[in-house]
């Protein structure tokens, strides 16, 4: 199945792209997808990023084809 | 009559007017944020606006910190921000606090207000200033900025979650719009957002972004809005325990060696050790007799660009031959 991520922040730049589809392999969690792309991209502090999954910041749940997950990172700039 | 353009919209009217000139609001942090938010709400007749910056203006503030000028550099931010505000408008009250926000002064300072809108730009305040606003039961106006990107939220509204529902785990990645450079625009539209958040909570109007997470990116041009869950053990915490201080310090592996930290002092994360000298690269020529000139001394930055100038710098134009920049700054002297 495809699902849709939306990268924000430093994770954008650690991925070198603010968004990319991917096809993964039903059943998988957000929590699983977010694992693989952090290593993929060897992201660094995982777990303070927040994941949405089509735009509700709750990352307990499956994926279904279509979806959207954004990986949020906290920052505090001003 | 000064507020009649408002006045005249229905959400204001003269019951509404009264509304804001009865209301309190307290910026902590009058920098990139707390300027717009703090010209439109001293603009707009809130009564009573507190102003809270233990810093002072400082020429790479005025591109973005709209409320100074090139006479108001070195001079403290509050007191200017005061000064400058009343000229607009002499109807208000508006209170300079030439202070830092600790966990000593928080509560107190936040009882005097009815909302606070947070203008700072780190991590270990806005914690602070979100658990002192559960302790005090007021809501806080928040946003951050990243380069071209902005988070915009109002935490602890009407049972509404708070920082710590959002992140409940923070990052020893605190990057300031000093550090990765930012348009000052960004911070501009955040401040001003954060003040029509606060409009809209004082006069009871509209949809407060109370539960949801406004990202903004001002190069692409797209918004998006999250929702929040409200995560009640992340309040509970709180209410229970009081302010938990998070601290953004670290430790070095490496600890036999010295060190020269060319960032400036509120750059994160921060190492207090013995080993580490802490001089900012704009400082180094004055302070040439505290850099050791015979053993090994590492000097490092946020990402190494400003520490190699810094050794250049100190080799060609002061003789220093036992400087070794550290490629990669920080991130790679740290644990974790």
């Amino acid at each position: 199945m495809k699902v849709t991520i939306k990268y924000f922040g430093m994770l954008a730049e650690a991925a070198g792209k603010d968004e990319e589809t991917l096809e993964v392999k039903g059943g998988l969690s957000a929590t699983e997808l977010k694992d693989q792309q952090i290593r993929k991209y060897q992201i660094s502090d995982p777990e303070s990023v927040q994941l949405a999954v089509n735009q509700d910041l709750n990352s307990e749940i499956e994926l279904k084809e279509g979806d959207e997950v954004a990986f949020l990172p906290p920052f505090a700039g001003g | 009559m000064r507020y009649d353009r408002q006045i005249k919209l229905d959400i204001v009217g003269v019951s509404g007017q009264e509304k804001l000139g009865n209301s309190s609001v307290l910026i902590v942090g009058v920098g990139g944020l707390g300027c717009p938010a703090a010209q439109y709400l001293a603009g707009a007749g809130i009564g009573r606006i507190g102003l809270m910056d233990h810093d002072k203006v400082s020429i790479t503030n005025l591109h973005r910190q709209v409320l100074y000028d090139g006479f108001d550099v070195g001079k403290p931010k509050a007191l200017v921000a005061k000064e400058k505000l009343q000229r607009v408008n002499s109807e208000i009250e508006i209170v300079a606090i030439e202070e830092a926000l600790t966990i000593e002064n928080a509560e107190m300072f936040f009882n005097q207000y009815d909302l606070i809108l947070d203008g700072t730009d780190n991590f270990e305040t806005k914690y602070l200033i979100n658990d002192a606003c559960i302790l005090a039961g007021k809501p806080w106006v928040y946003a951050s900025v990243y380069k071209n990107e902005g988070q915009l939220s109002v935490f602890n509204y009407q049972g509404g979650p708070s920082y710590r529902c959002l992140f409940p785990k923070t990052t020893r990645q605190n990057v300031s719009c000093e550090a990765t450079g930012v348009l000052g625009v960004t911070p501009g539209i955040l401040g001003m957002l954060q003040a029509a958040e606060t409009l809209k909570i004082i006069l009871g109007a509209g949809n407060v972004l109370s539960g949801k997470l406004k990202l903004i990116n001002i190069l692409s041009g797209t918004d998006q809005i999250l929702k929040i869950q409200p995560k009640q053990e992340e309040i509970e915490k709180i209410r229970k325990q009081g302010i938990i201080p998070v601290r953004i310090d670290c430790e070095i592996k490496d600890a036999g060696k010295t060190y020269l930290d060319v960032r400036e002092a509120f750059e994160q994360p921060k190492v207090n050790s013995e080993n580490v000298i802490h001089i900012p690269l704009g400082s180094l020529q004055d302070r040439l007799s505290e850099i050791p000139n015979l053993e090994e001394v590492l000097v490092f930055c946020q990402s190494g660009i400003r520490s190699r100038k810094a050794v250049e710098m100190l080799q060609k134009e002061f003789g220093f031959q036992n400087l070794k920049n550290v490629e990669g700054g920080i991130e790679t002297l740290i644990d974790g």
